[in-house]
């Protein structure tokens, strides 16, 4: 381990805006990756399927 | 153009003969609205006046903007007429003639950049020095900065047809040949105003006139085809 | 097209959307698991234990975001070259579809590496910006795949769009090693020869190991997402198709 303790973790050796800004805006462009087209993919089986009973009674 | 449509009539033209025709017809269309011409020379002169205007009017100090100044107020202008490239021969049909006809489309495509490039290039590069005046560039620069616009505006207007040909479909596409085609004009805007640097500085510059001359032939080469791809990919739909 | 013996049957197969959706189905629950570990593996060993820099100290860590976001932000153009030159000589629509679904992850790793890179200046070079040939080449990548995306949207036709995208993908590509090269040298014309954000010059292996942890787990869960985003994009295309309405019933 590169640290002694939580809070030296947290801190890293003052660094720790830059670090924890990073790793955030990482974590969140990965999952936002991950989720939107999952989101996407409910949003268009849903339509689909709604068009799919229109042209049916149509 | 051509009068007749049947191909077993039509005869085979000479490169040099469809290229000198063709030539002739983009002049004779533009000089019809003279006023047309003369809009990204107009916009030139007033893009290098914003500077002083909005930034500060001191000798010293646009001395030292002058090279990219000049430069980049080239580079929009030269954007700026891209789109009337081929709309007005999308809009009345021509341009989907001219895809049927059996006429070689290189050929046709460098004549129509060509003429563009003579009445807009050509003319910013005479311009310049008006400019450089204005921007206090010291008169060493002078020469740098006409071979360096003479070799570089070819190759904008090369580059800048494809994003014209991208978007000759569409109604706006304005705004968005900008966006496609000034990543690519960032190394010809990096050489160009290098150069005139280096004359102003006394240093030599057949280094960056050679790599500007690289660049034109690379588009000389490349960008007829990419621009009748483009082309046909937007008569198609 | 099937005289072409020298391409393998798979490279046909690839032409079928429905081939795609399928394989991709079965394809991404395993990329999604090997994301999870080395990502999440890949950070803890990246900020828990691997070694602070000597002169940085551990804003060195985002390092072990920065590259692999630039890694993959670079990858994906060169897919999207690649795809595009299939669909445009083969016609086939699948790569068309890569092209389109690739785009987006793409232009936010770069943000991401513009943004990590911009981050990691501060400590290192005191200011949230610097005009280095990396990062300034990085940001004209960006450029190149938001101009694609533009192009993408503001044309209706699907067809249309997707070949005129692969033409703009081509282009670009051509273009970047010639900005690669004009940006460096103009670069080293304005800068003085500072410490260059990512140089490696010998990574002992307690660096370089998460690092690699790092691009793999990154290469993976680019993977998920293009599966994902191609996956509905197929739907979308085709579906008008009676497998996509069995497929829709079934849900």
């Amino acid at each position: 381990m590169s640290f002694n303790s939580v809070s030296e973790f947290l801190a890293m050796g003052g660094h720790g805006l830059y670090v924890w800004l990073s790793y955030g805006l990482g974590a969140g462009v990965i999952v936002a990756n991950l989720i939107l087209p999952k989101l996407s993919r409910n949003r268009l089986l849903a339509e689909q399927k709604r068009r799919l009973r229109r042209e049916e009674t149509a | 153009m051509s009068t007749g449509t049947n191909p077993e009539n039509m005869q085979k033209v000479s490169a040099p003969a469809l290229f000198m025709a063709t030539m002739r017809r983009e002049f004779l269309l533009s000089f019809r609205r003279k006023s047309d011409l003369a809009n990204p020379l107009i916009f030139f002169l007033m893009v290098a006046t914003l500077f002083p205007l909005g930034v500060s009017p001191e000798p010293g100090f646009l001395a030292q903007l002058a090279p990219g100044v000049v430069w980049v107020a080239a580079l929009l202008a030269t954007l700026l007429s891209m789109d009337a490239l081929f709309r007005s021969d999308y809009e009345d049909g021509s341009l989907e003639q001219l895809l049927l006809s059996p006429q070689p489309l290189f050929v046709v495509v460098l004549a129509k950049v060509s003429a563009h490039w003579c009445m807009t290039g050509l003319a910013l590069t005479v311009m310049a020095p008006l400019l450089a005046v204005m921007l206090f560039l010291p008169a060493e620069g002078m020469p740098g900065l006409m071979l360096s616009l003479l070799l570089g505006t070819p190759t904008l207007s090369l580059v800048g047809a494809i994003g014209a040909a991208l978007t000759v479909g569409l109604k706006k596409g304005g705004v968005l040949i900008s966006l496609l085609v000034l990543p690519l004009y960032i190394p010809v805007l990096i050489f160009g105003s290098s150069a005139v640097q280096a004359a102003v500085t006394g240093l030599p510059l057949g280094g960056y006139l050679a790599l500007l001359g690289a660049l034109l032939a690379l588009a000389l080469a490349l960008a007829p085809l990419a621009i009748a791809a483009a082309l046909r990919i937007s008569i198609s739909s | 097209m099937a005289d072409k013996k020298w391409l393998p049957r798979w490279f046909f197969q690839l032409a079928s959307p429905r081939w795609c959706y399928q394989i991709t189905g079965r394809l991404l629950p395993w990329f999604l698991l090997a994301t999870l570990i080395l990502l999440a593996g890949g950070a803890v060993w990246s900020l828990l234990f691997a070694p602070a820099d000597y002169q940085q100290g551990n804003s060195f860590r985002i390092i072990y975001l920065h590259v692999p976001s630039a890694i993959l932000a670079q990858s994906a153009y060169m897919l999207m070259a690649v795809a595009g030159a299939i669909g445009l000589i083969w016609k086939m629509k699948m790569a068309d579809m890569v092209l389109k679904s690739a785009a987006p992850i793409g232009a936010s790793m770069a943000v991401l590496a513009l943004a990590t890179g911009a981050i990691w200046g501060k400590p290192t070079w005191g200011s949230w910006w610097v005009w280095d040939a990396r990062l300034t080449s990085m940001l004209i990548l960006l450029f190149l795949y938001l101009g694609i995306m533009a192009l993408n949207s503001a044309i209706e036709n699907e067809s249309t769009a997707a070949q005129a995208s692969a033409v703009l993908a081509l282009v670009g590509v051509v273009n970047i090693p010639i900005i690669k090269y004009s940006v460096e040298w103009w670069n080293t014309l304005h800068q003085p020869a500072t410490f260059k954000l990512t140089e490696k010059p010998a990574m002992p292996p307690d660096m370089w190991l998460p690092l690699l942890v790092m691009v793999i787990g990154f290469y993976c869960f680019f993977a998920v997402s293009l599966m994902q985003r191609l996956r509905n994009e197929i739907i979308w295309r085709e579906r008008r198709a009676s497998w996509v309405r069995e497929l829709l019933n079934k849900q």
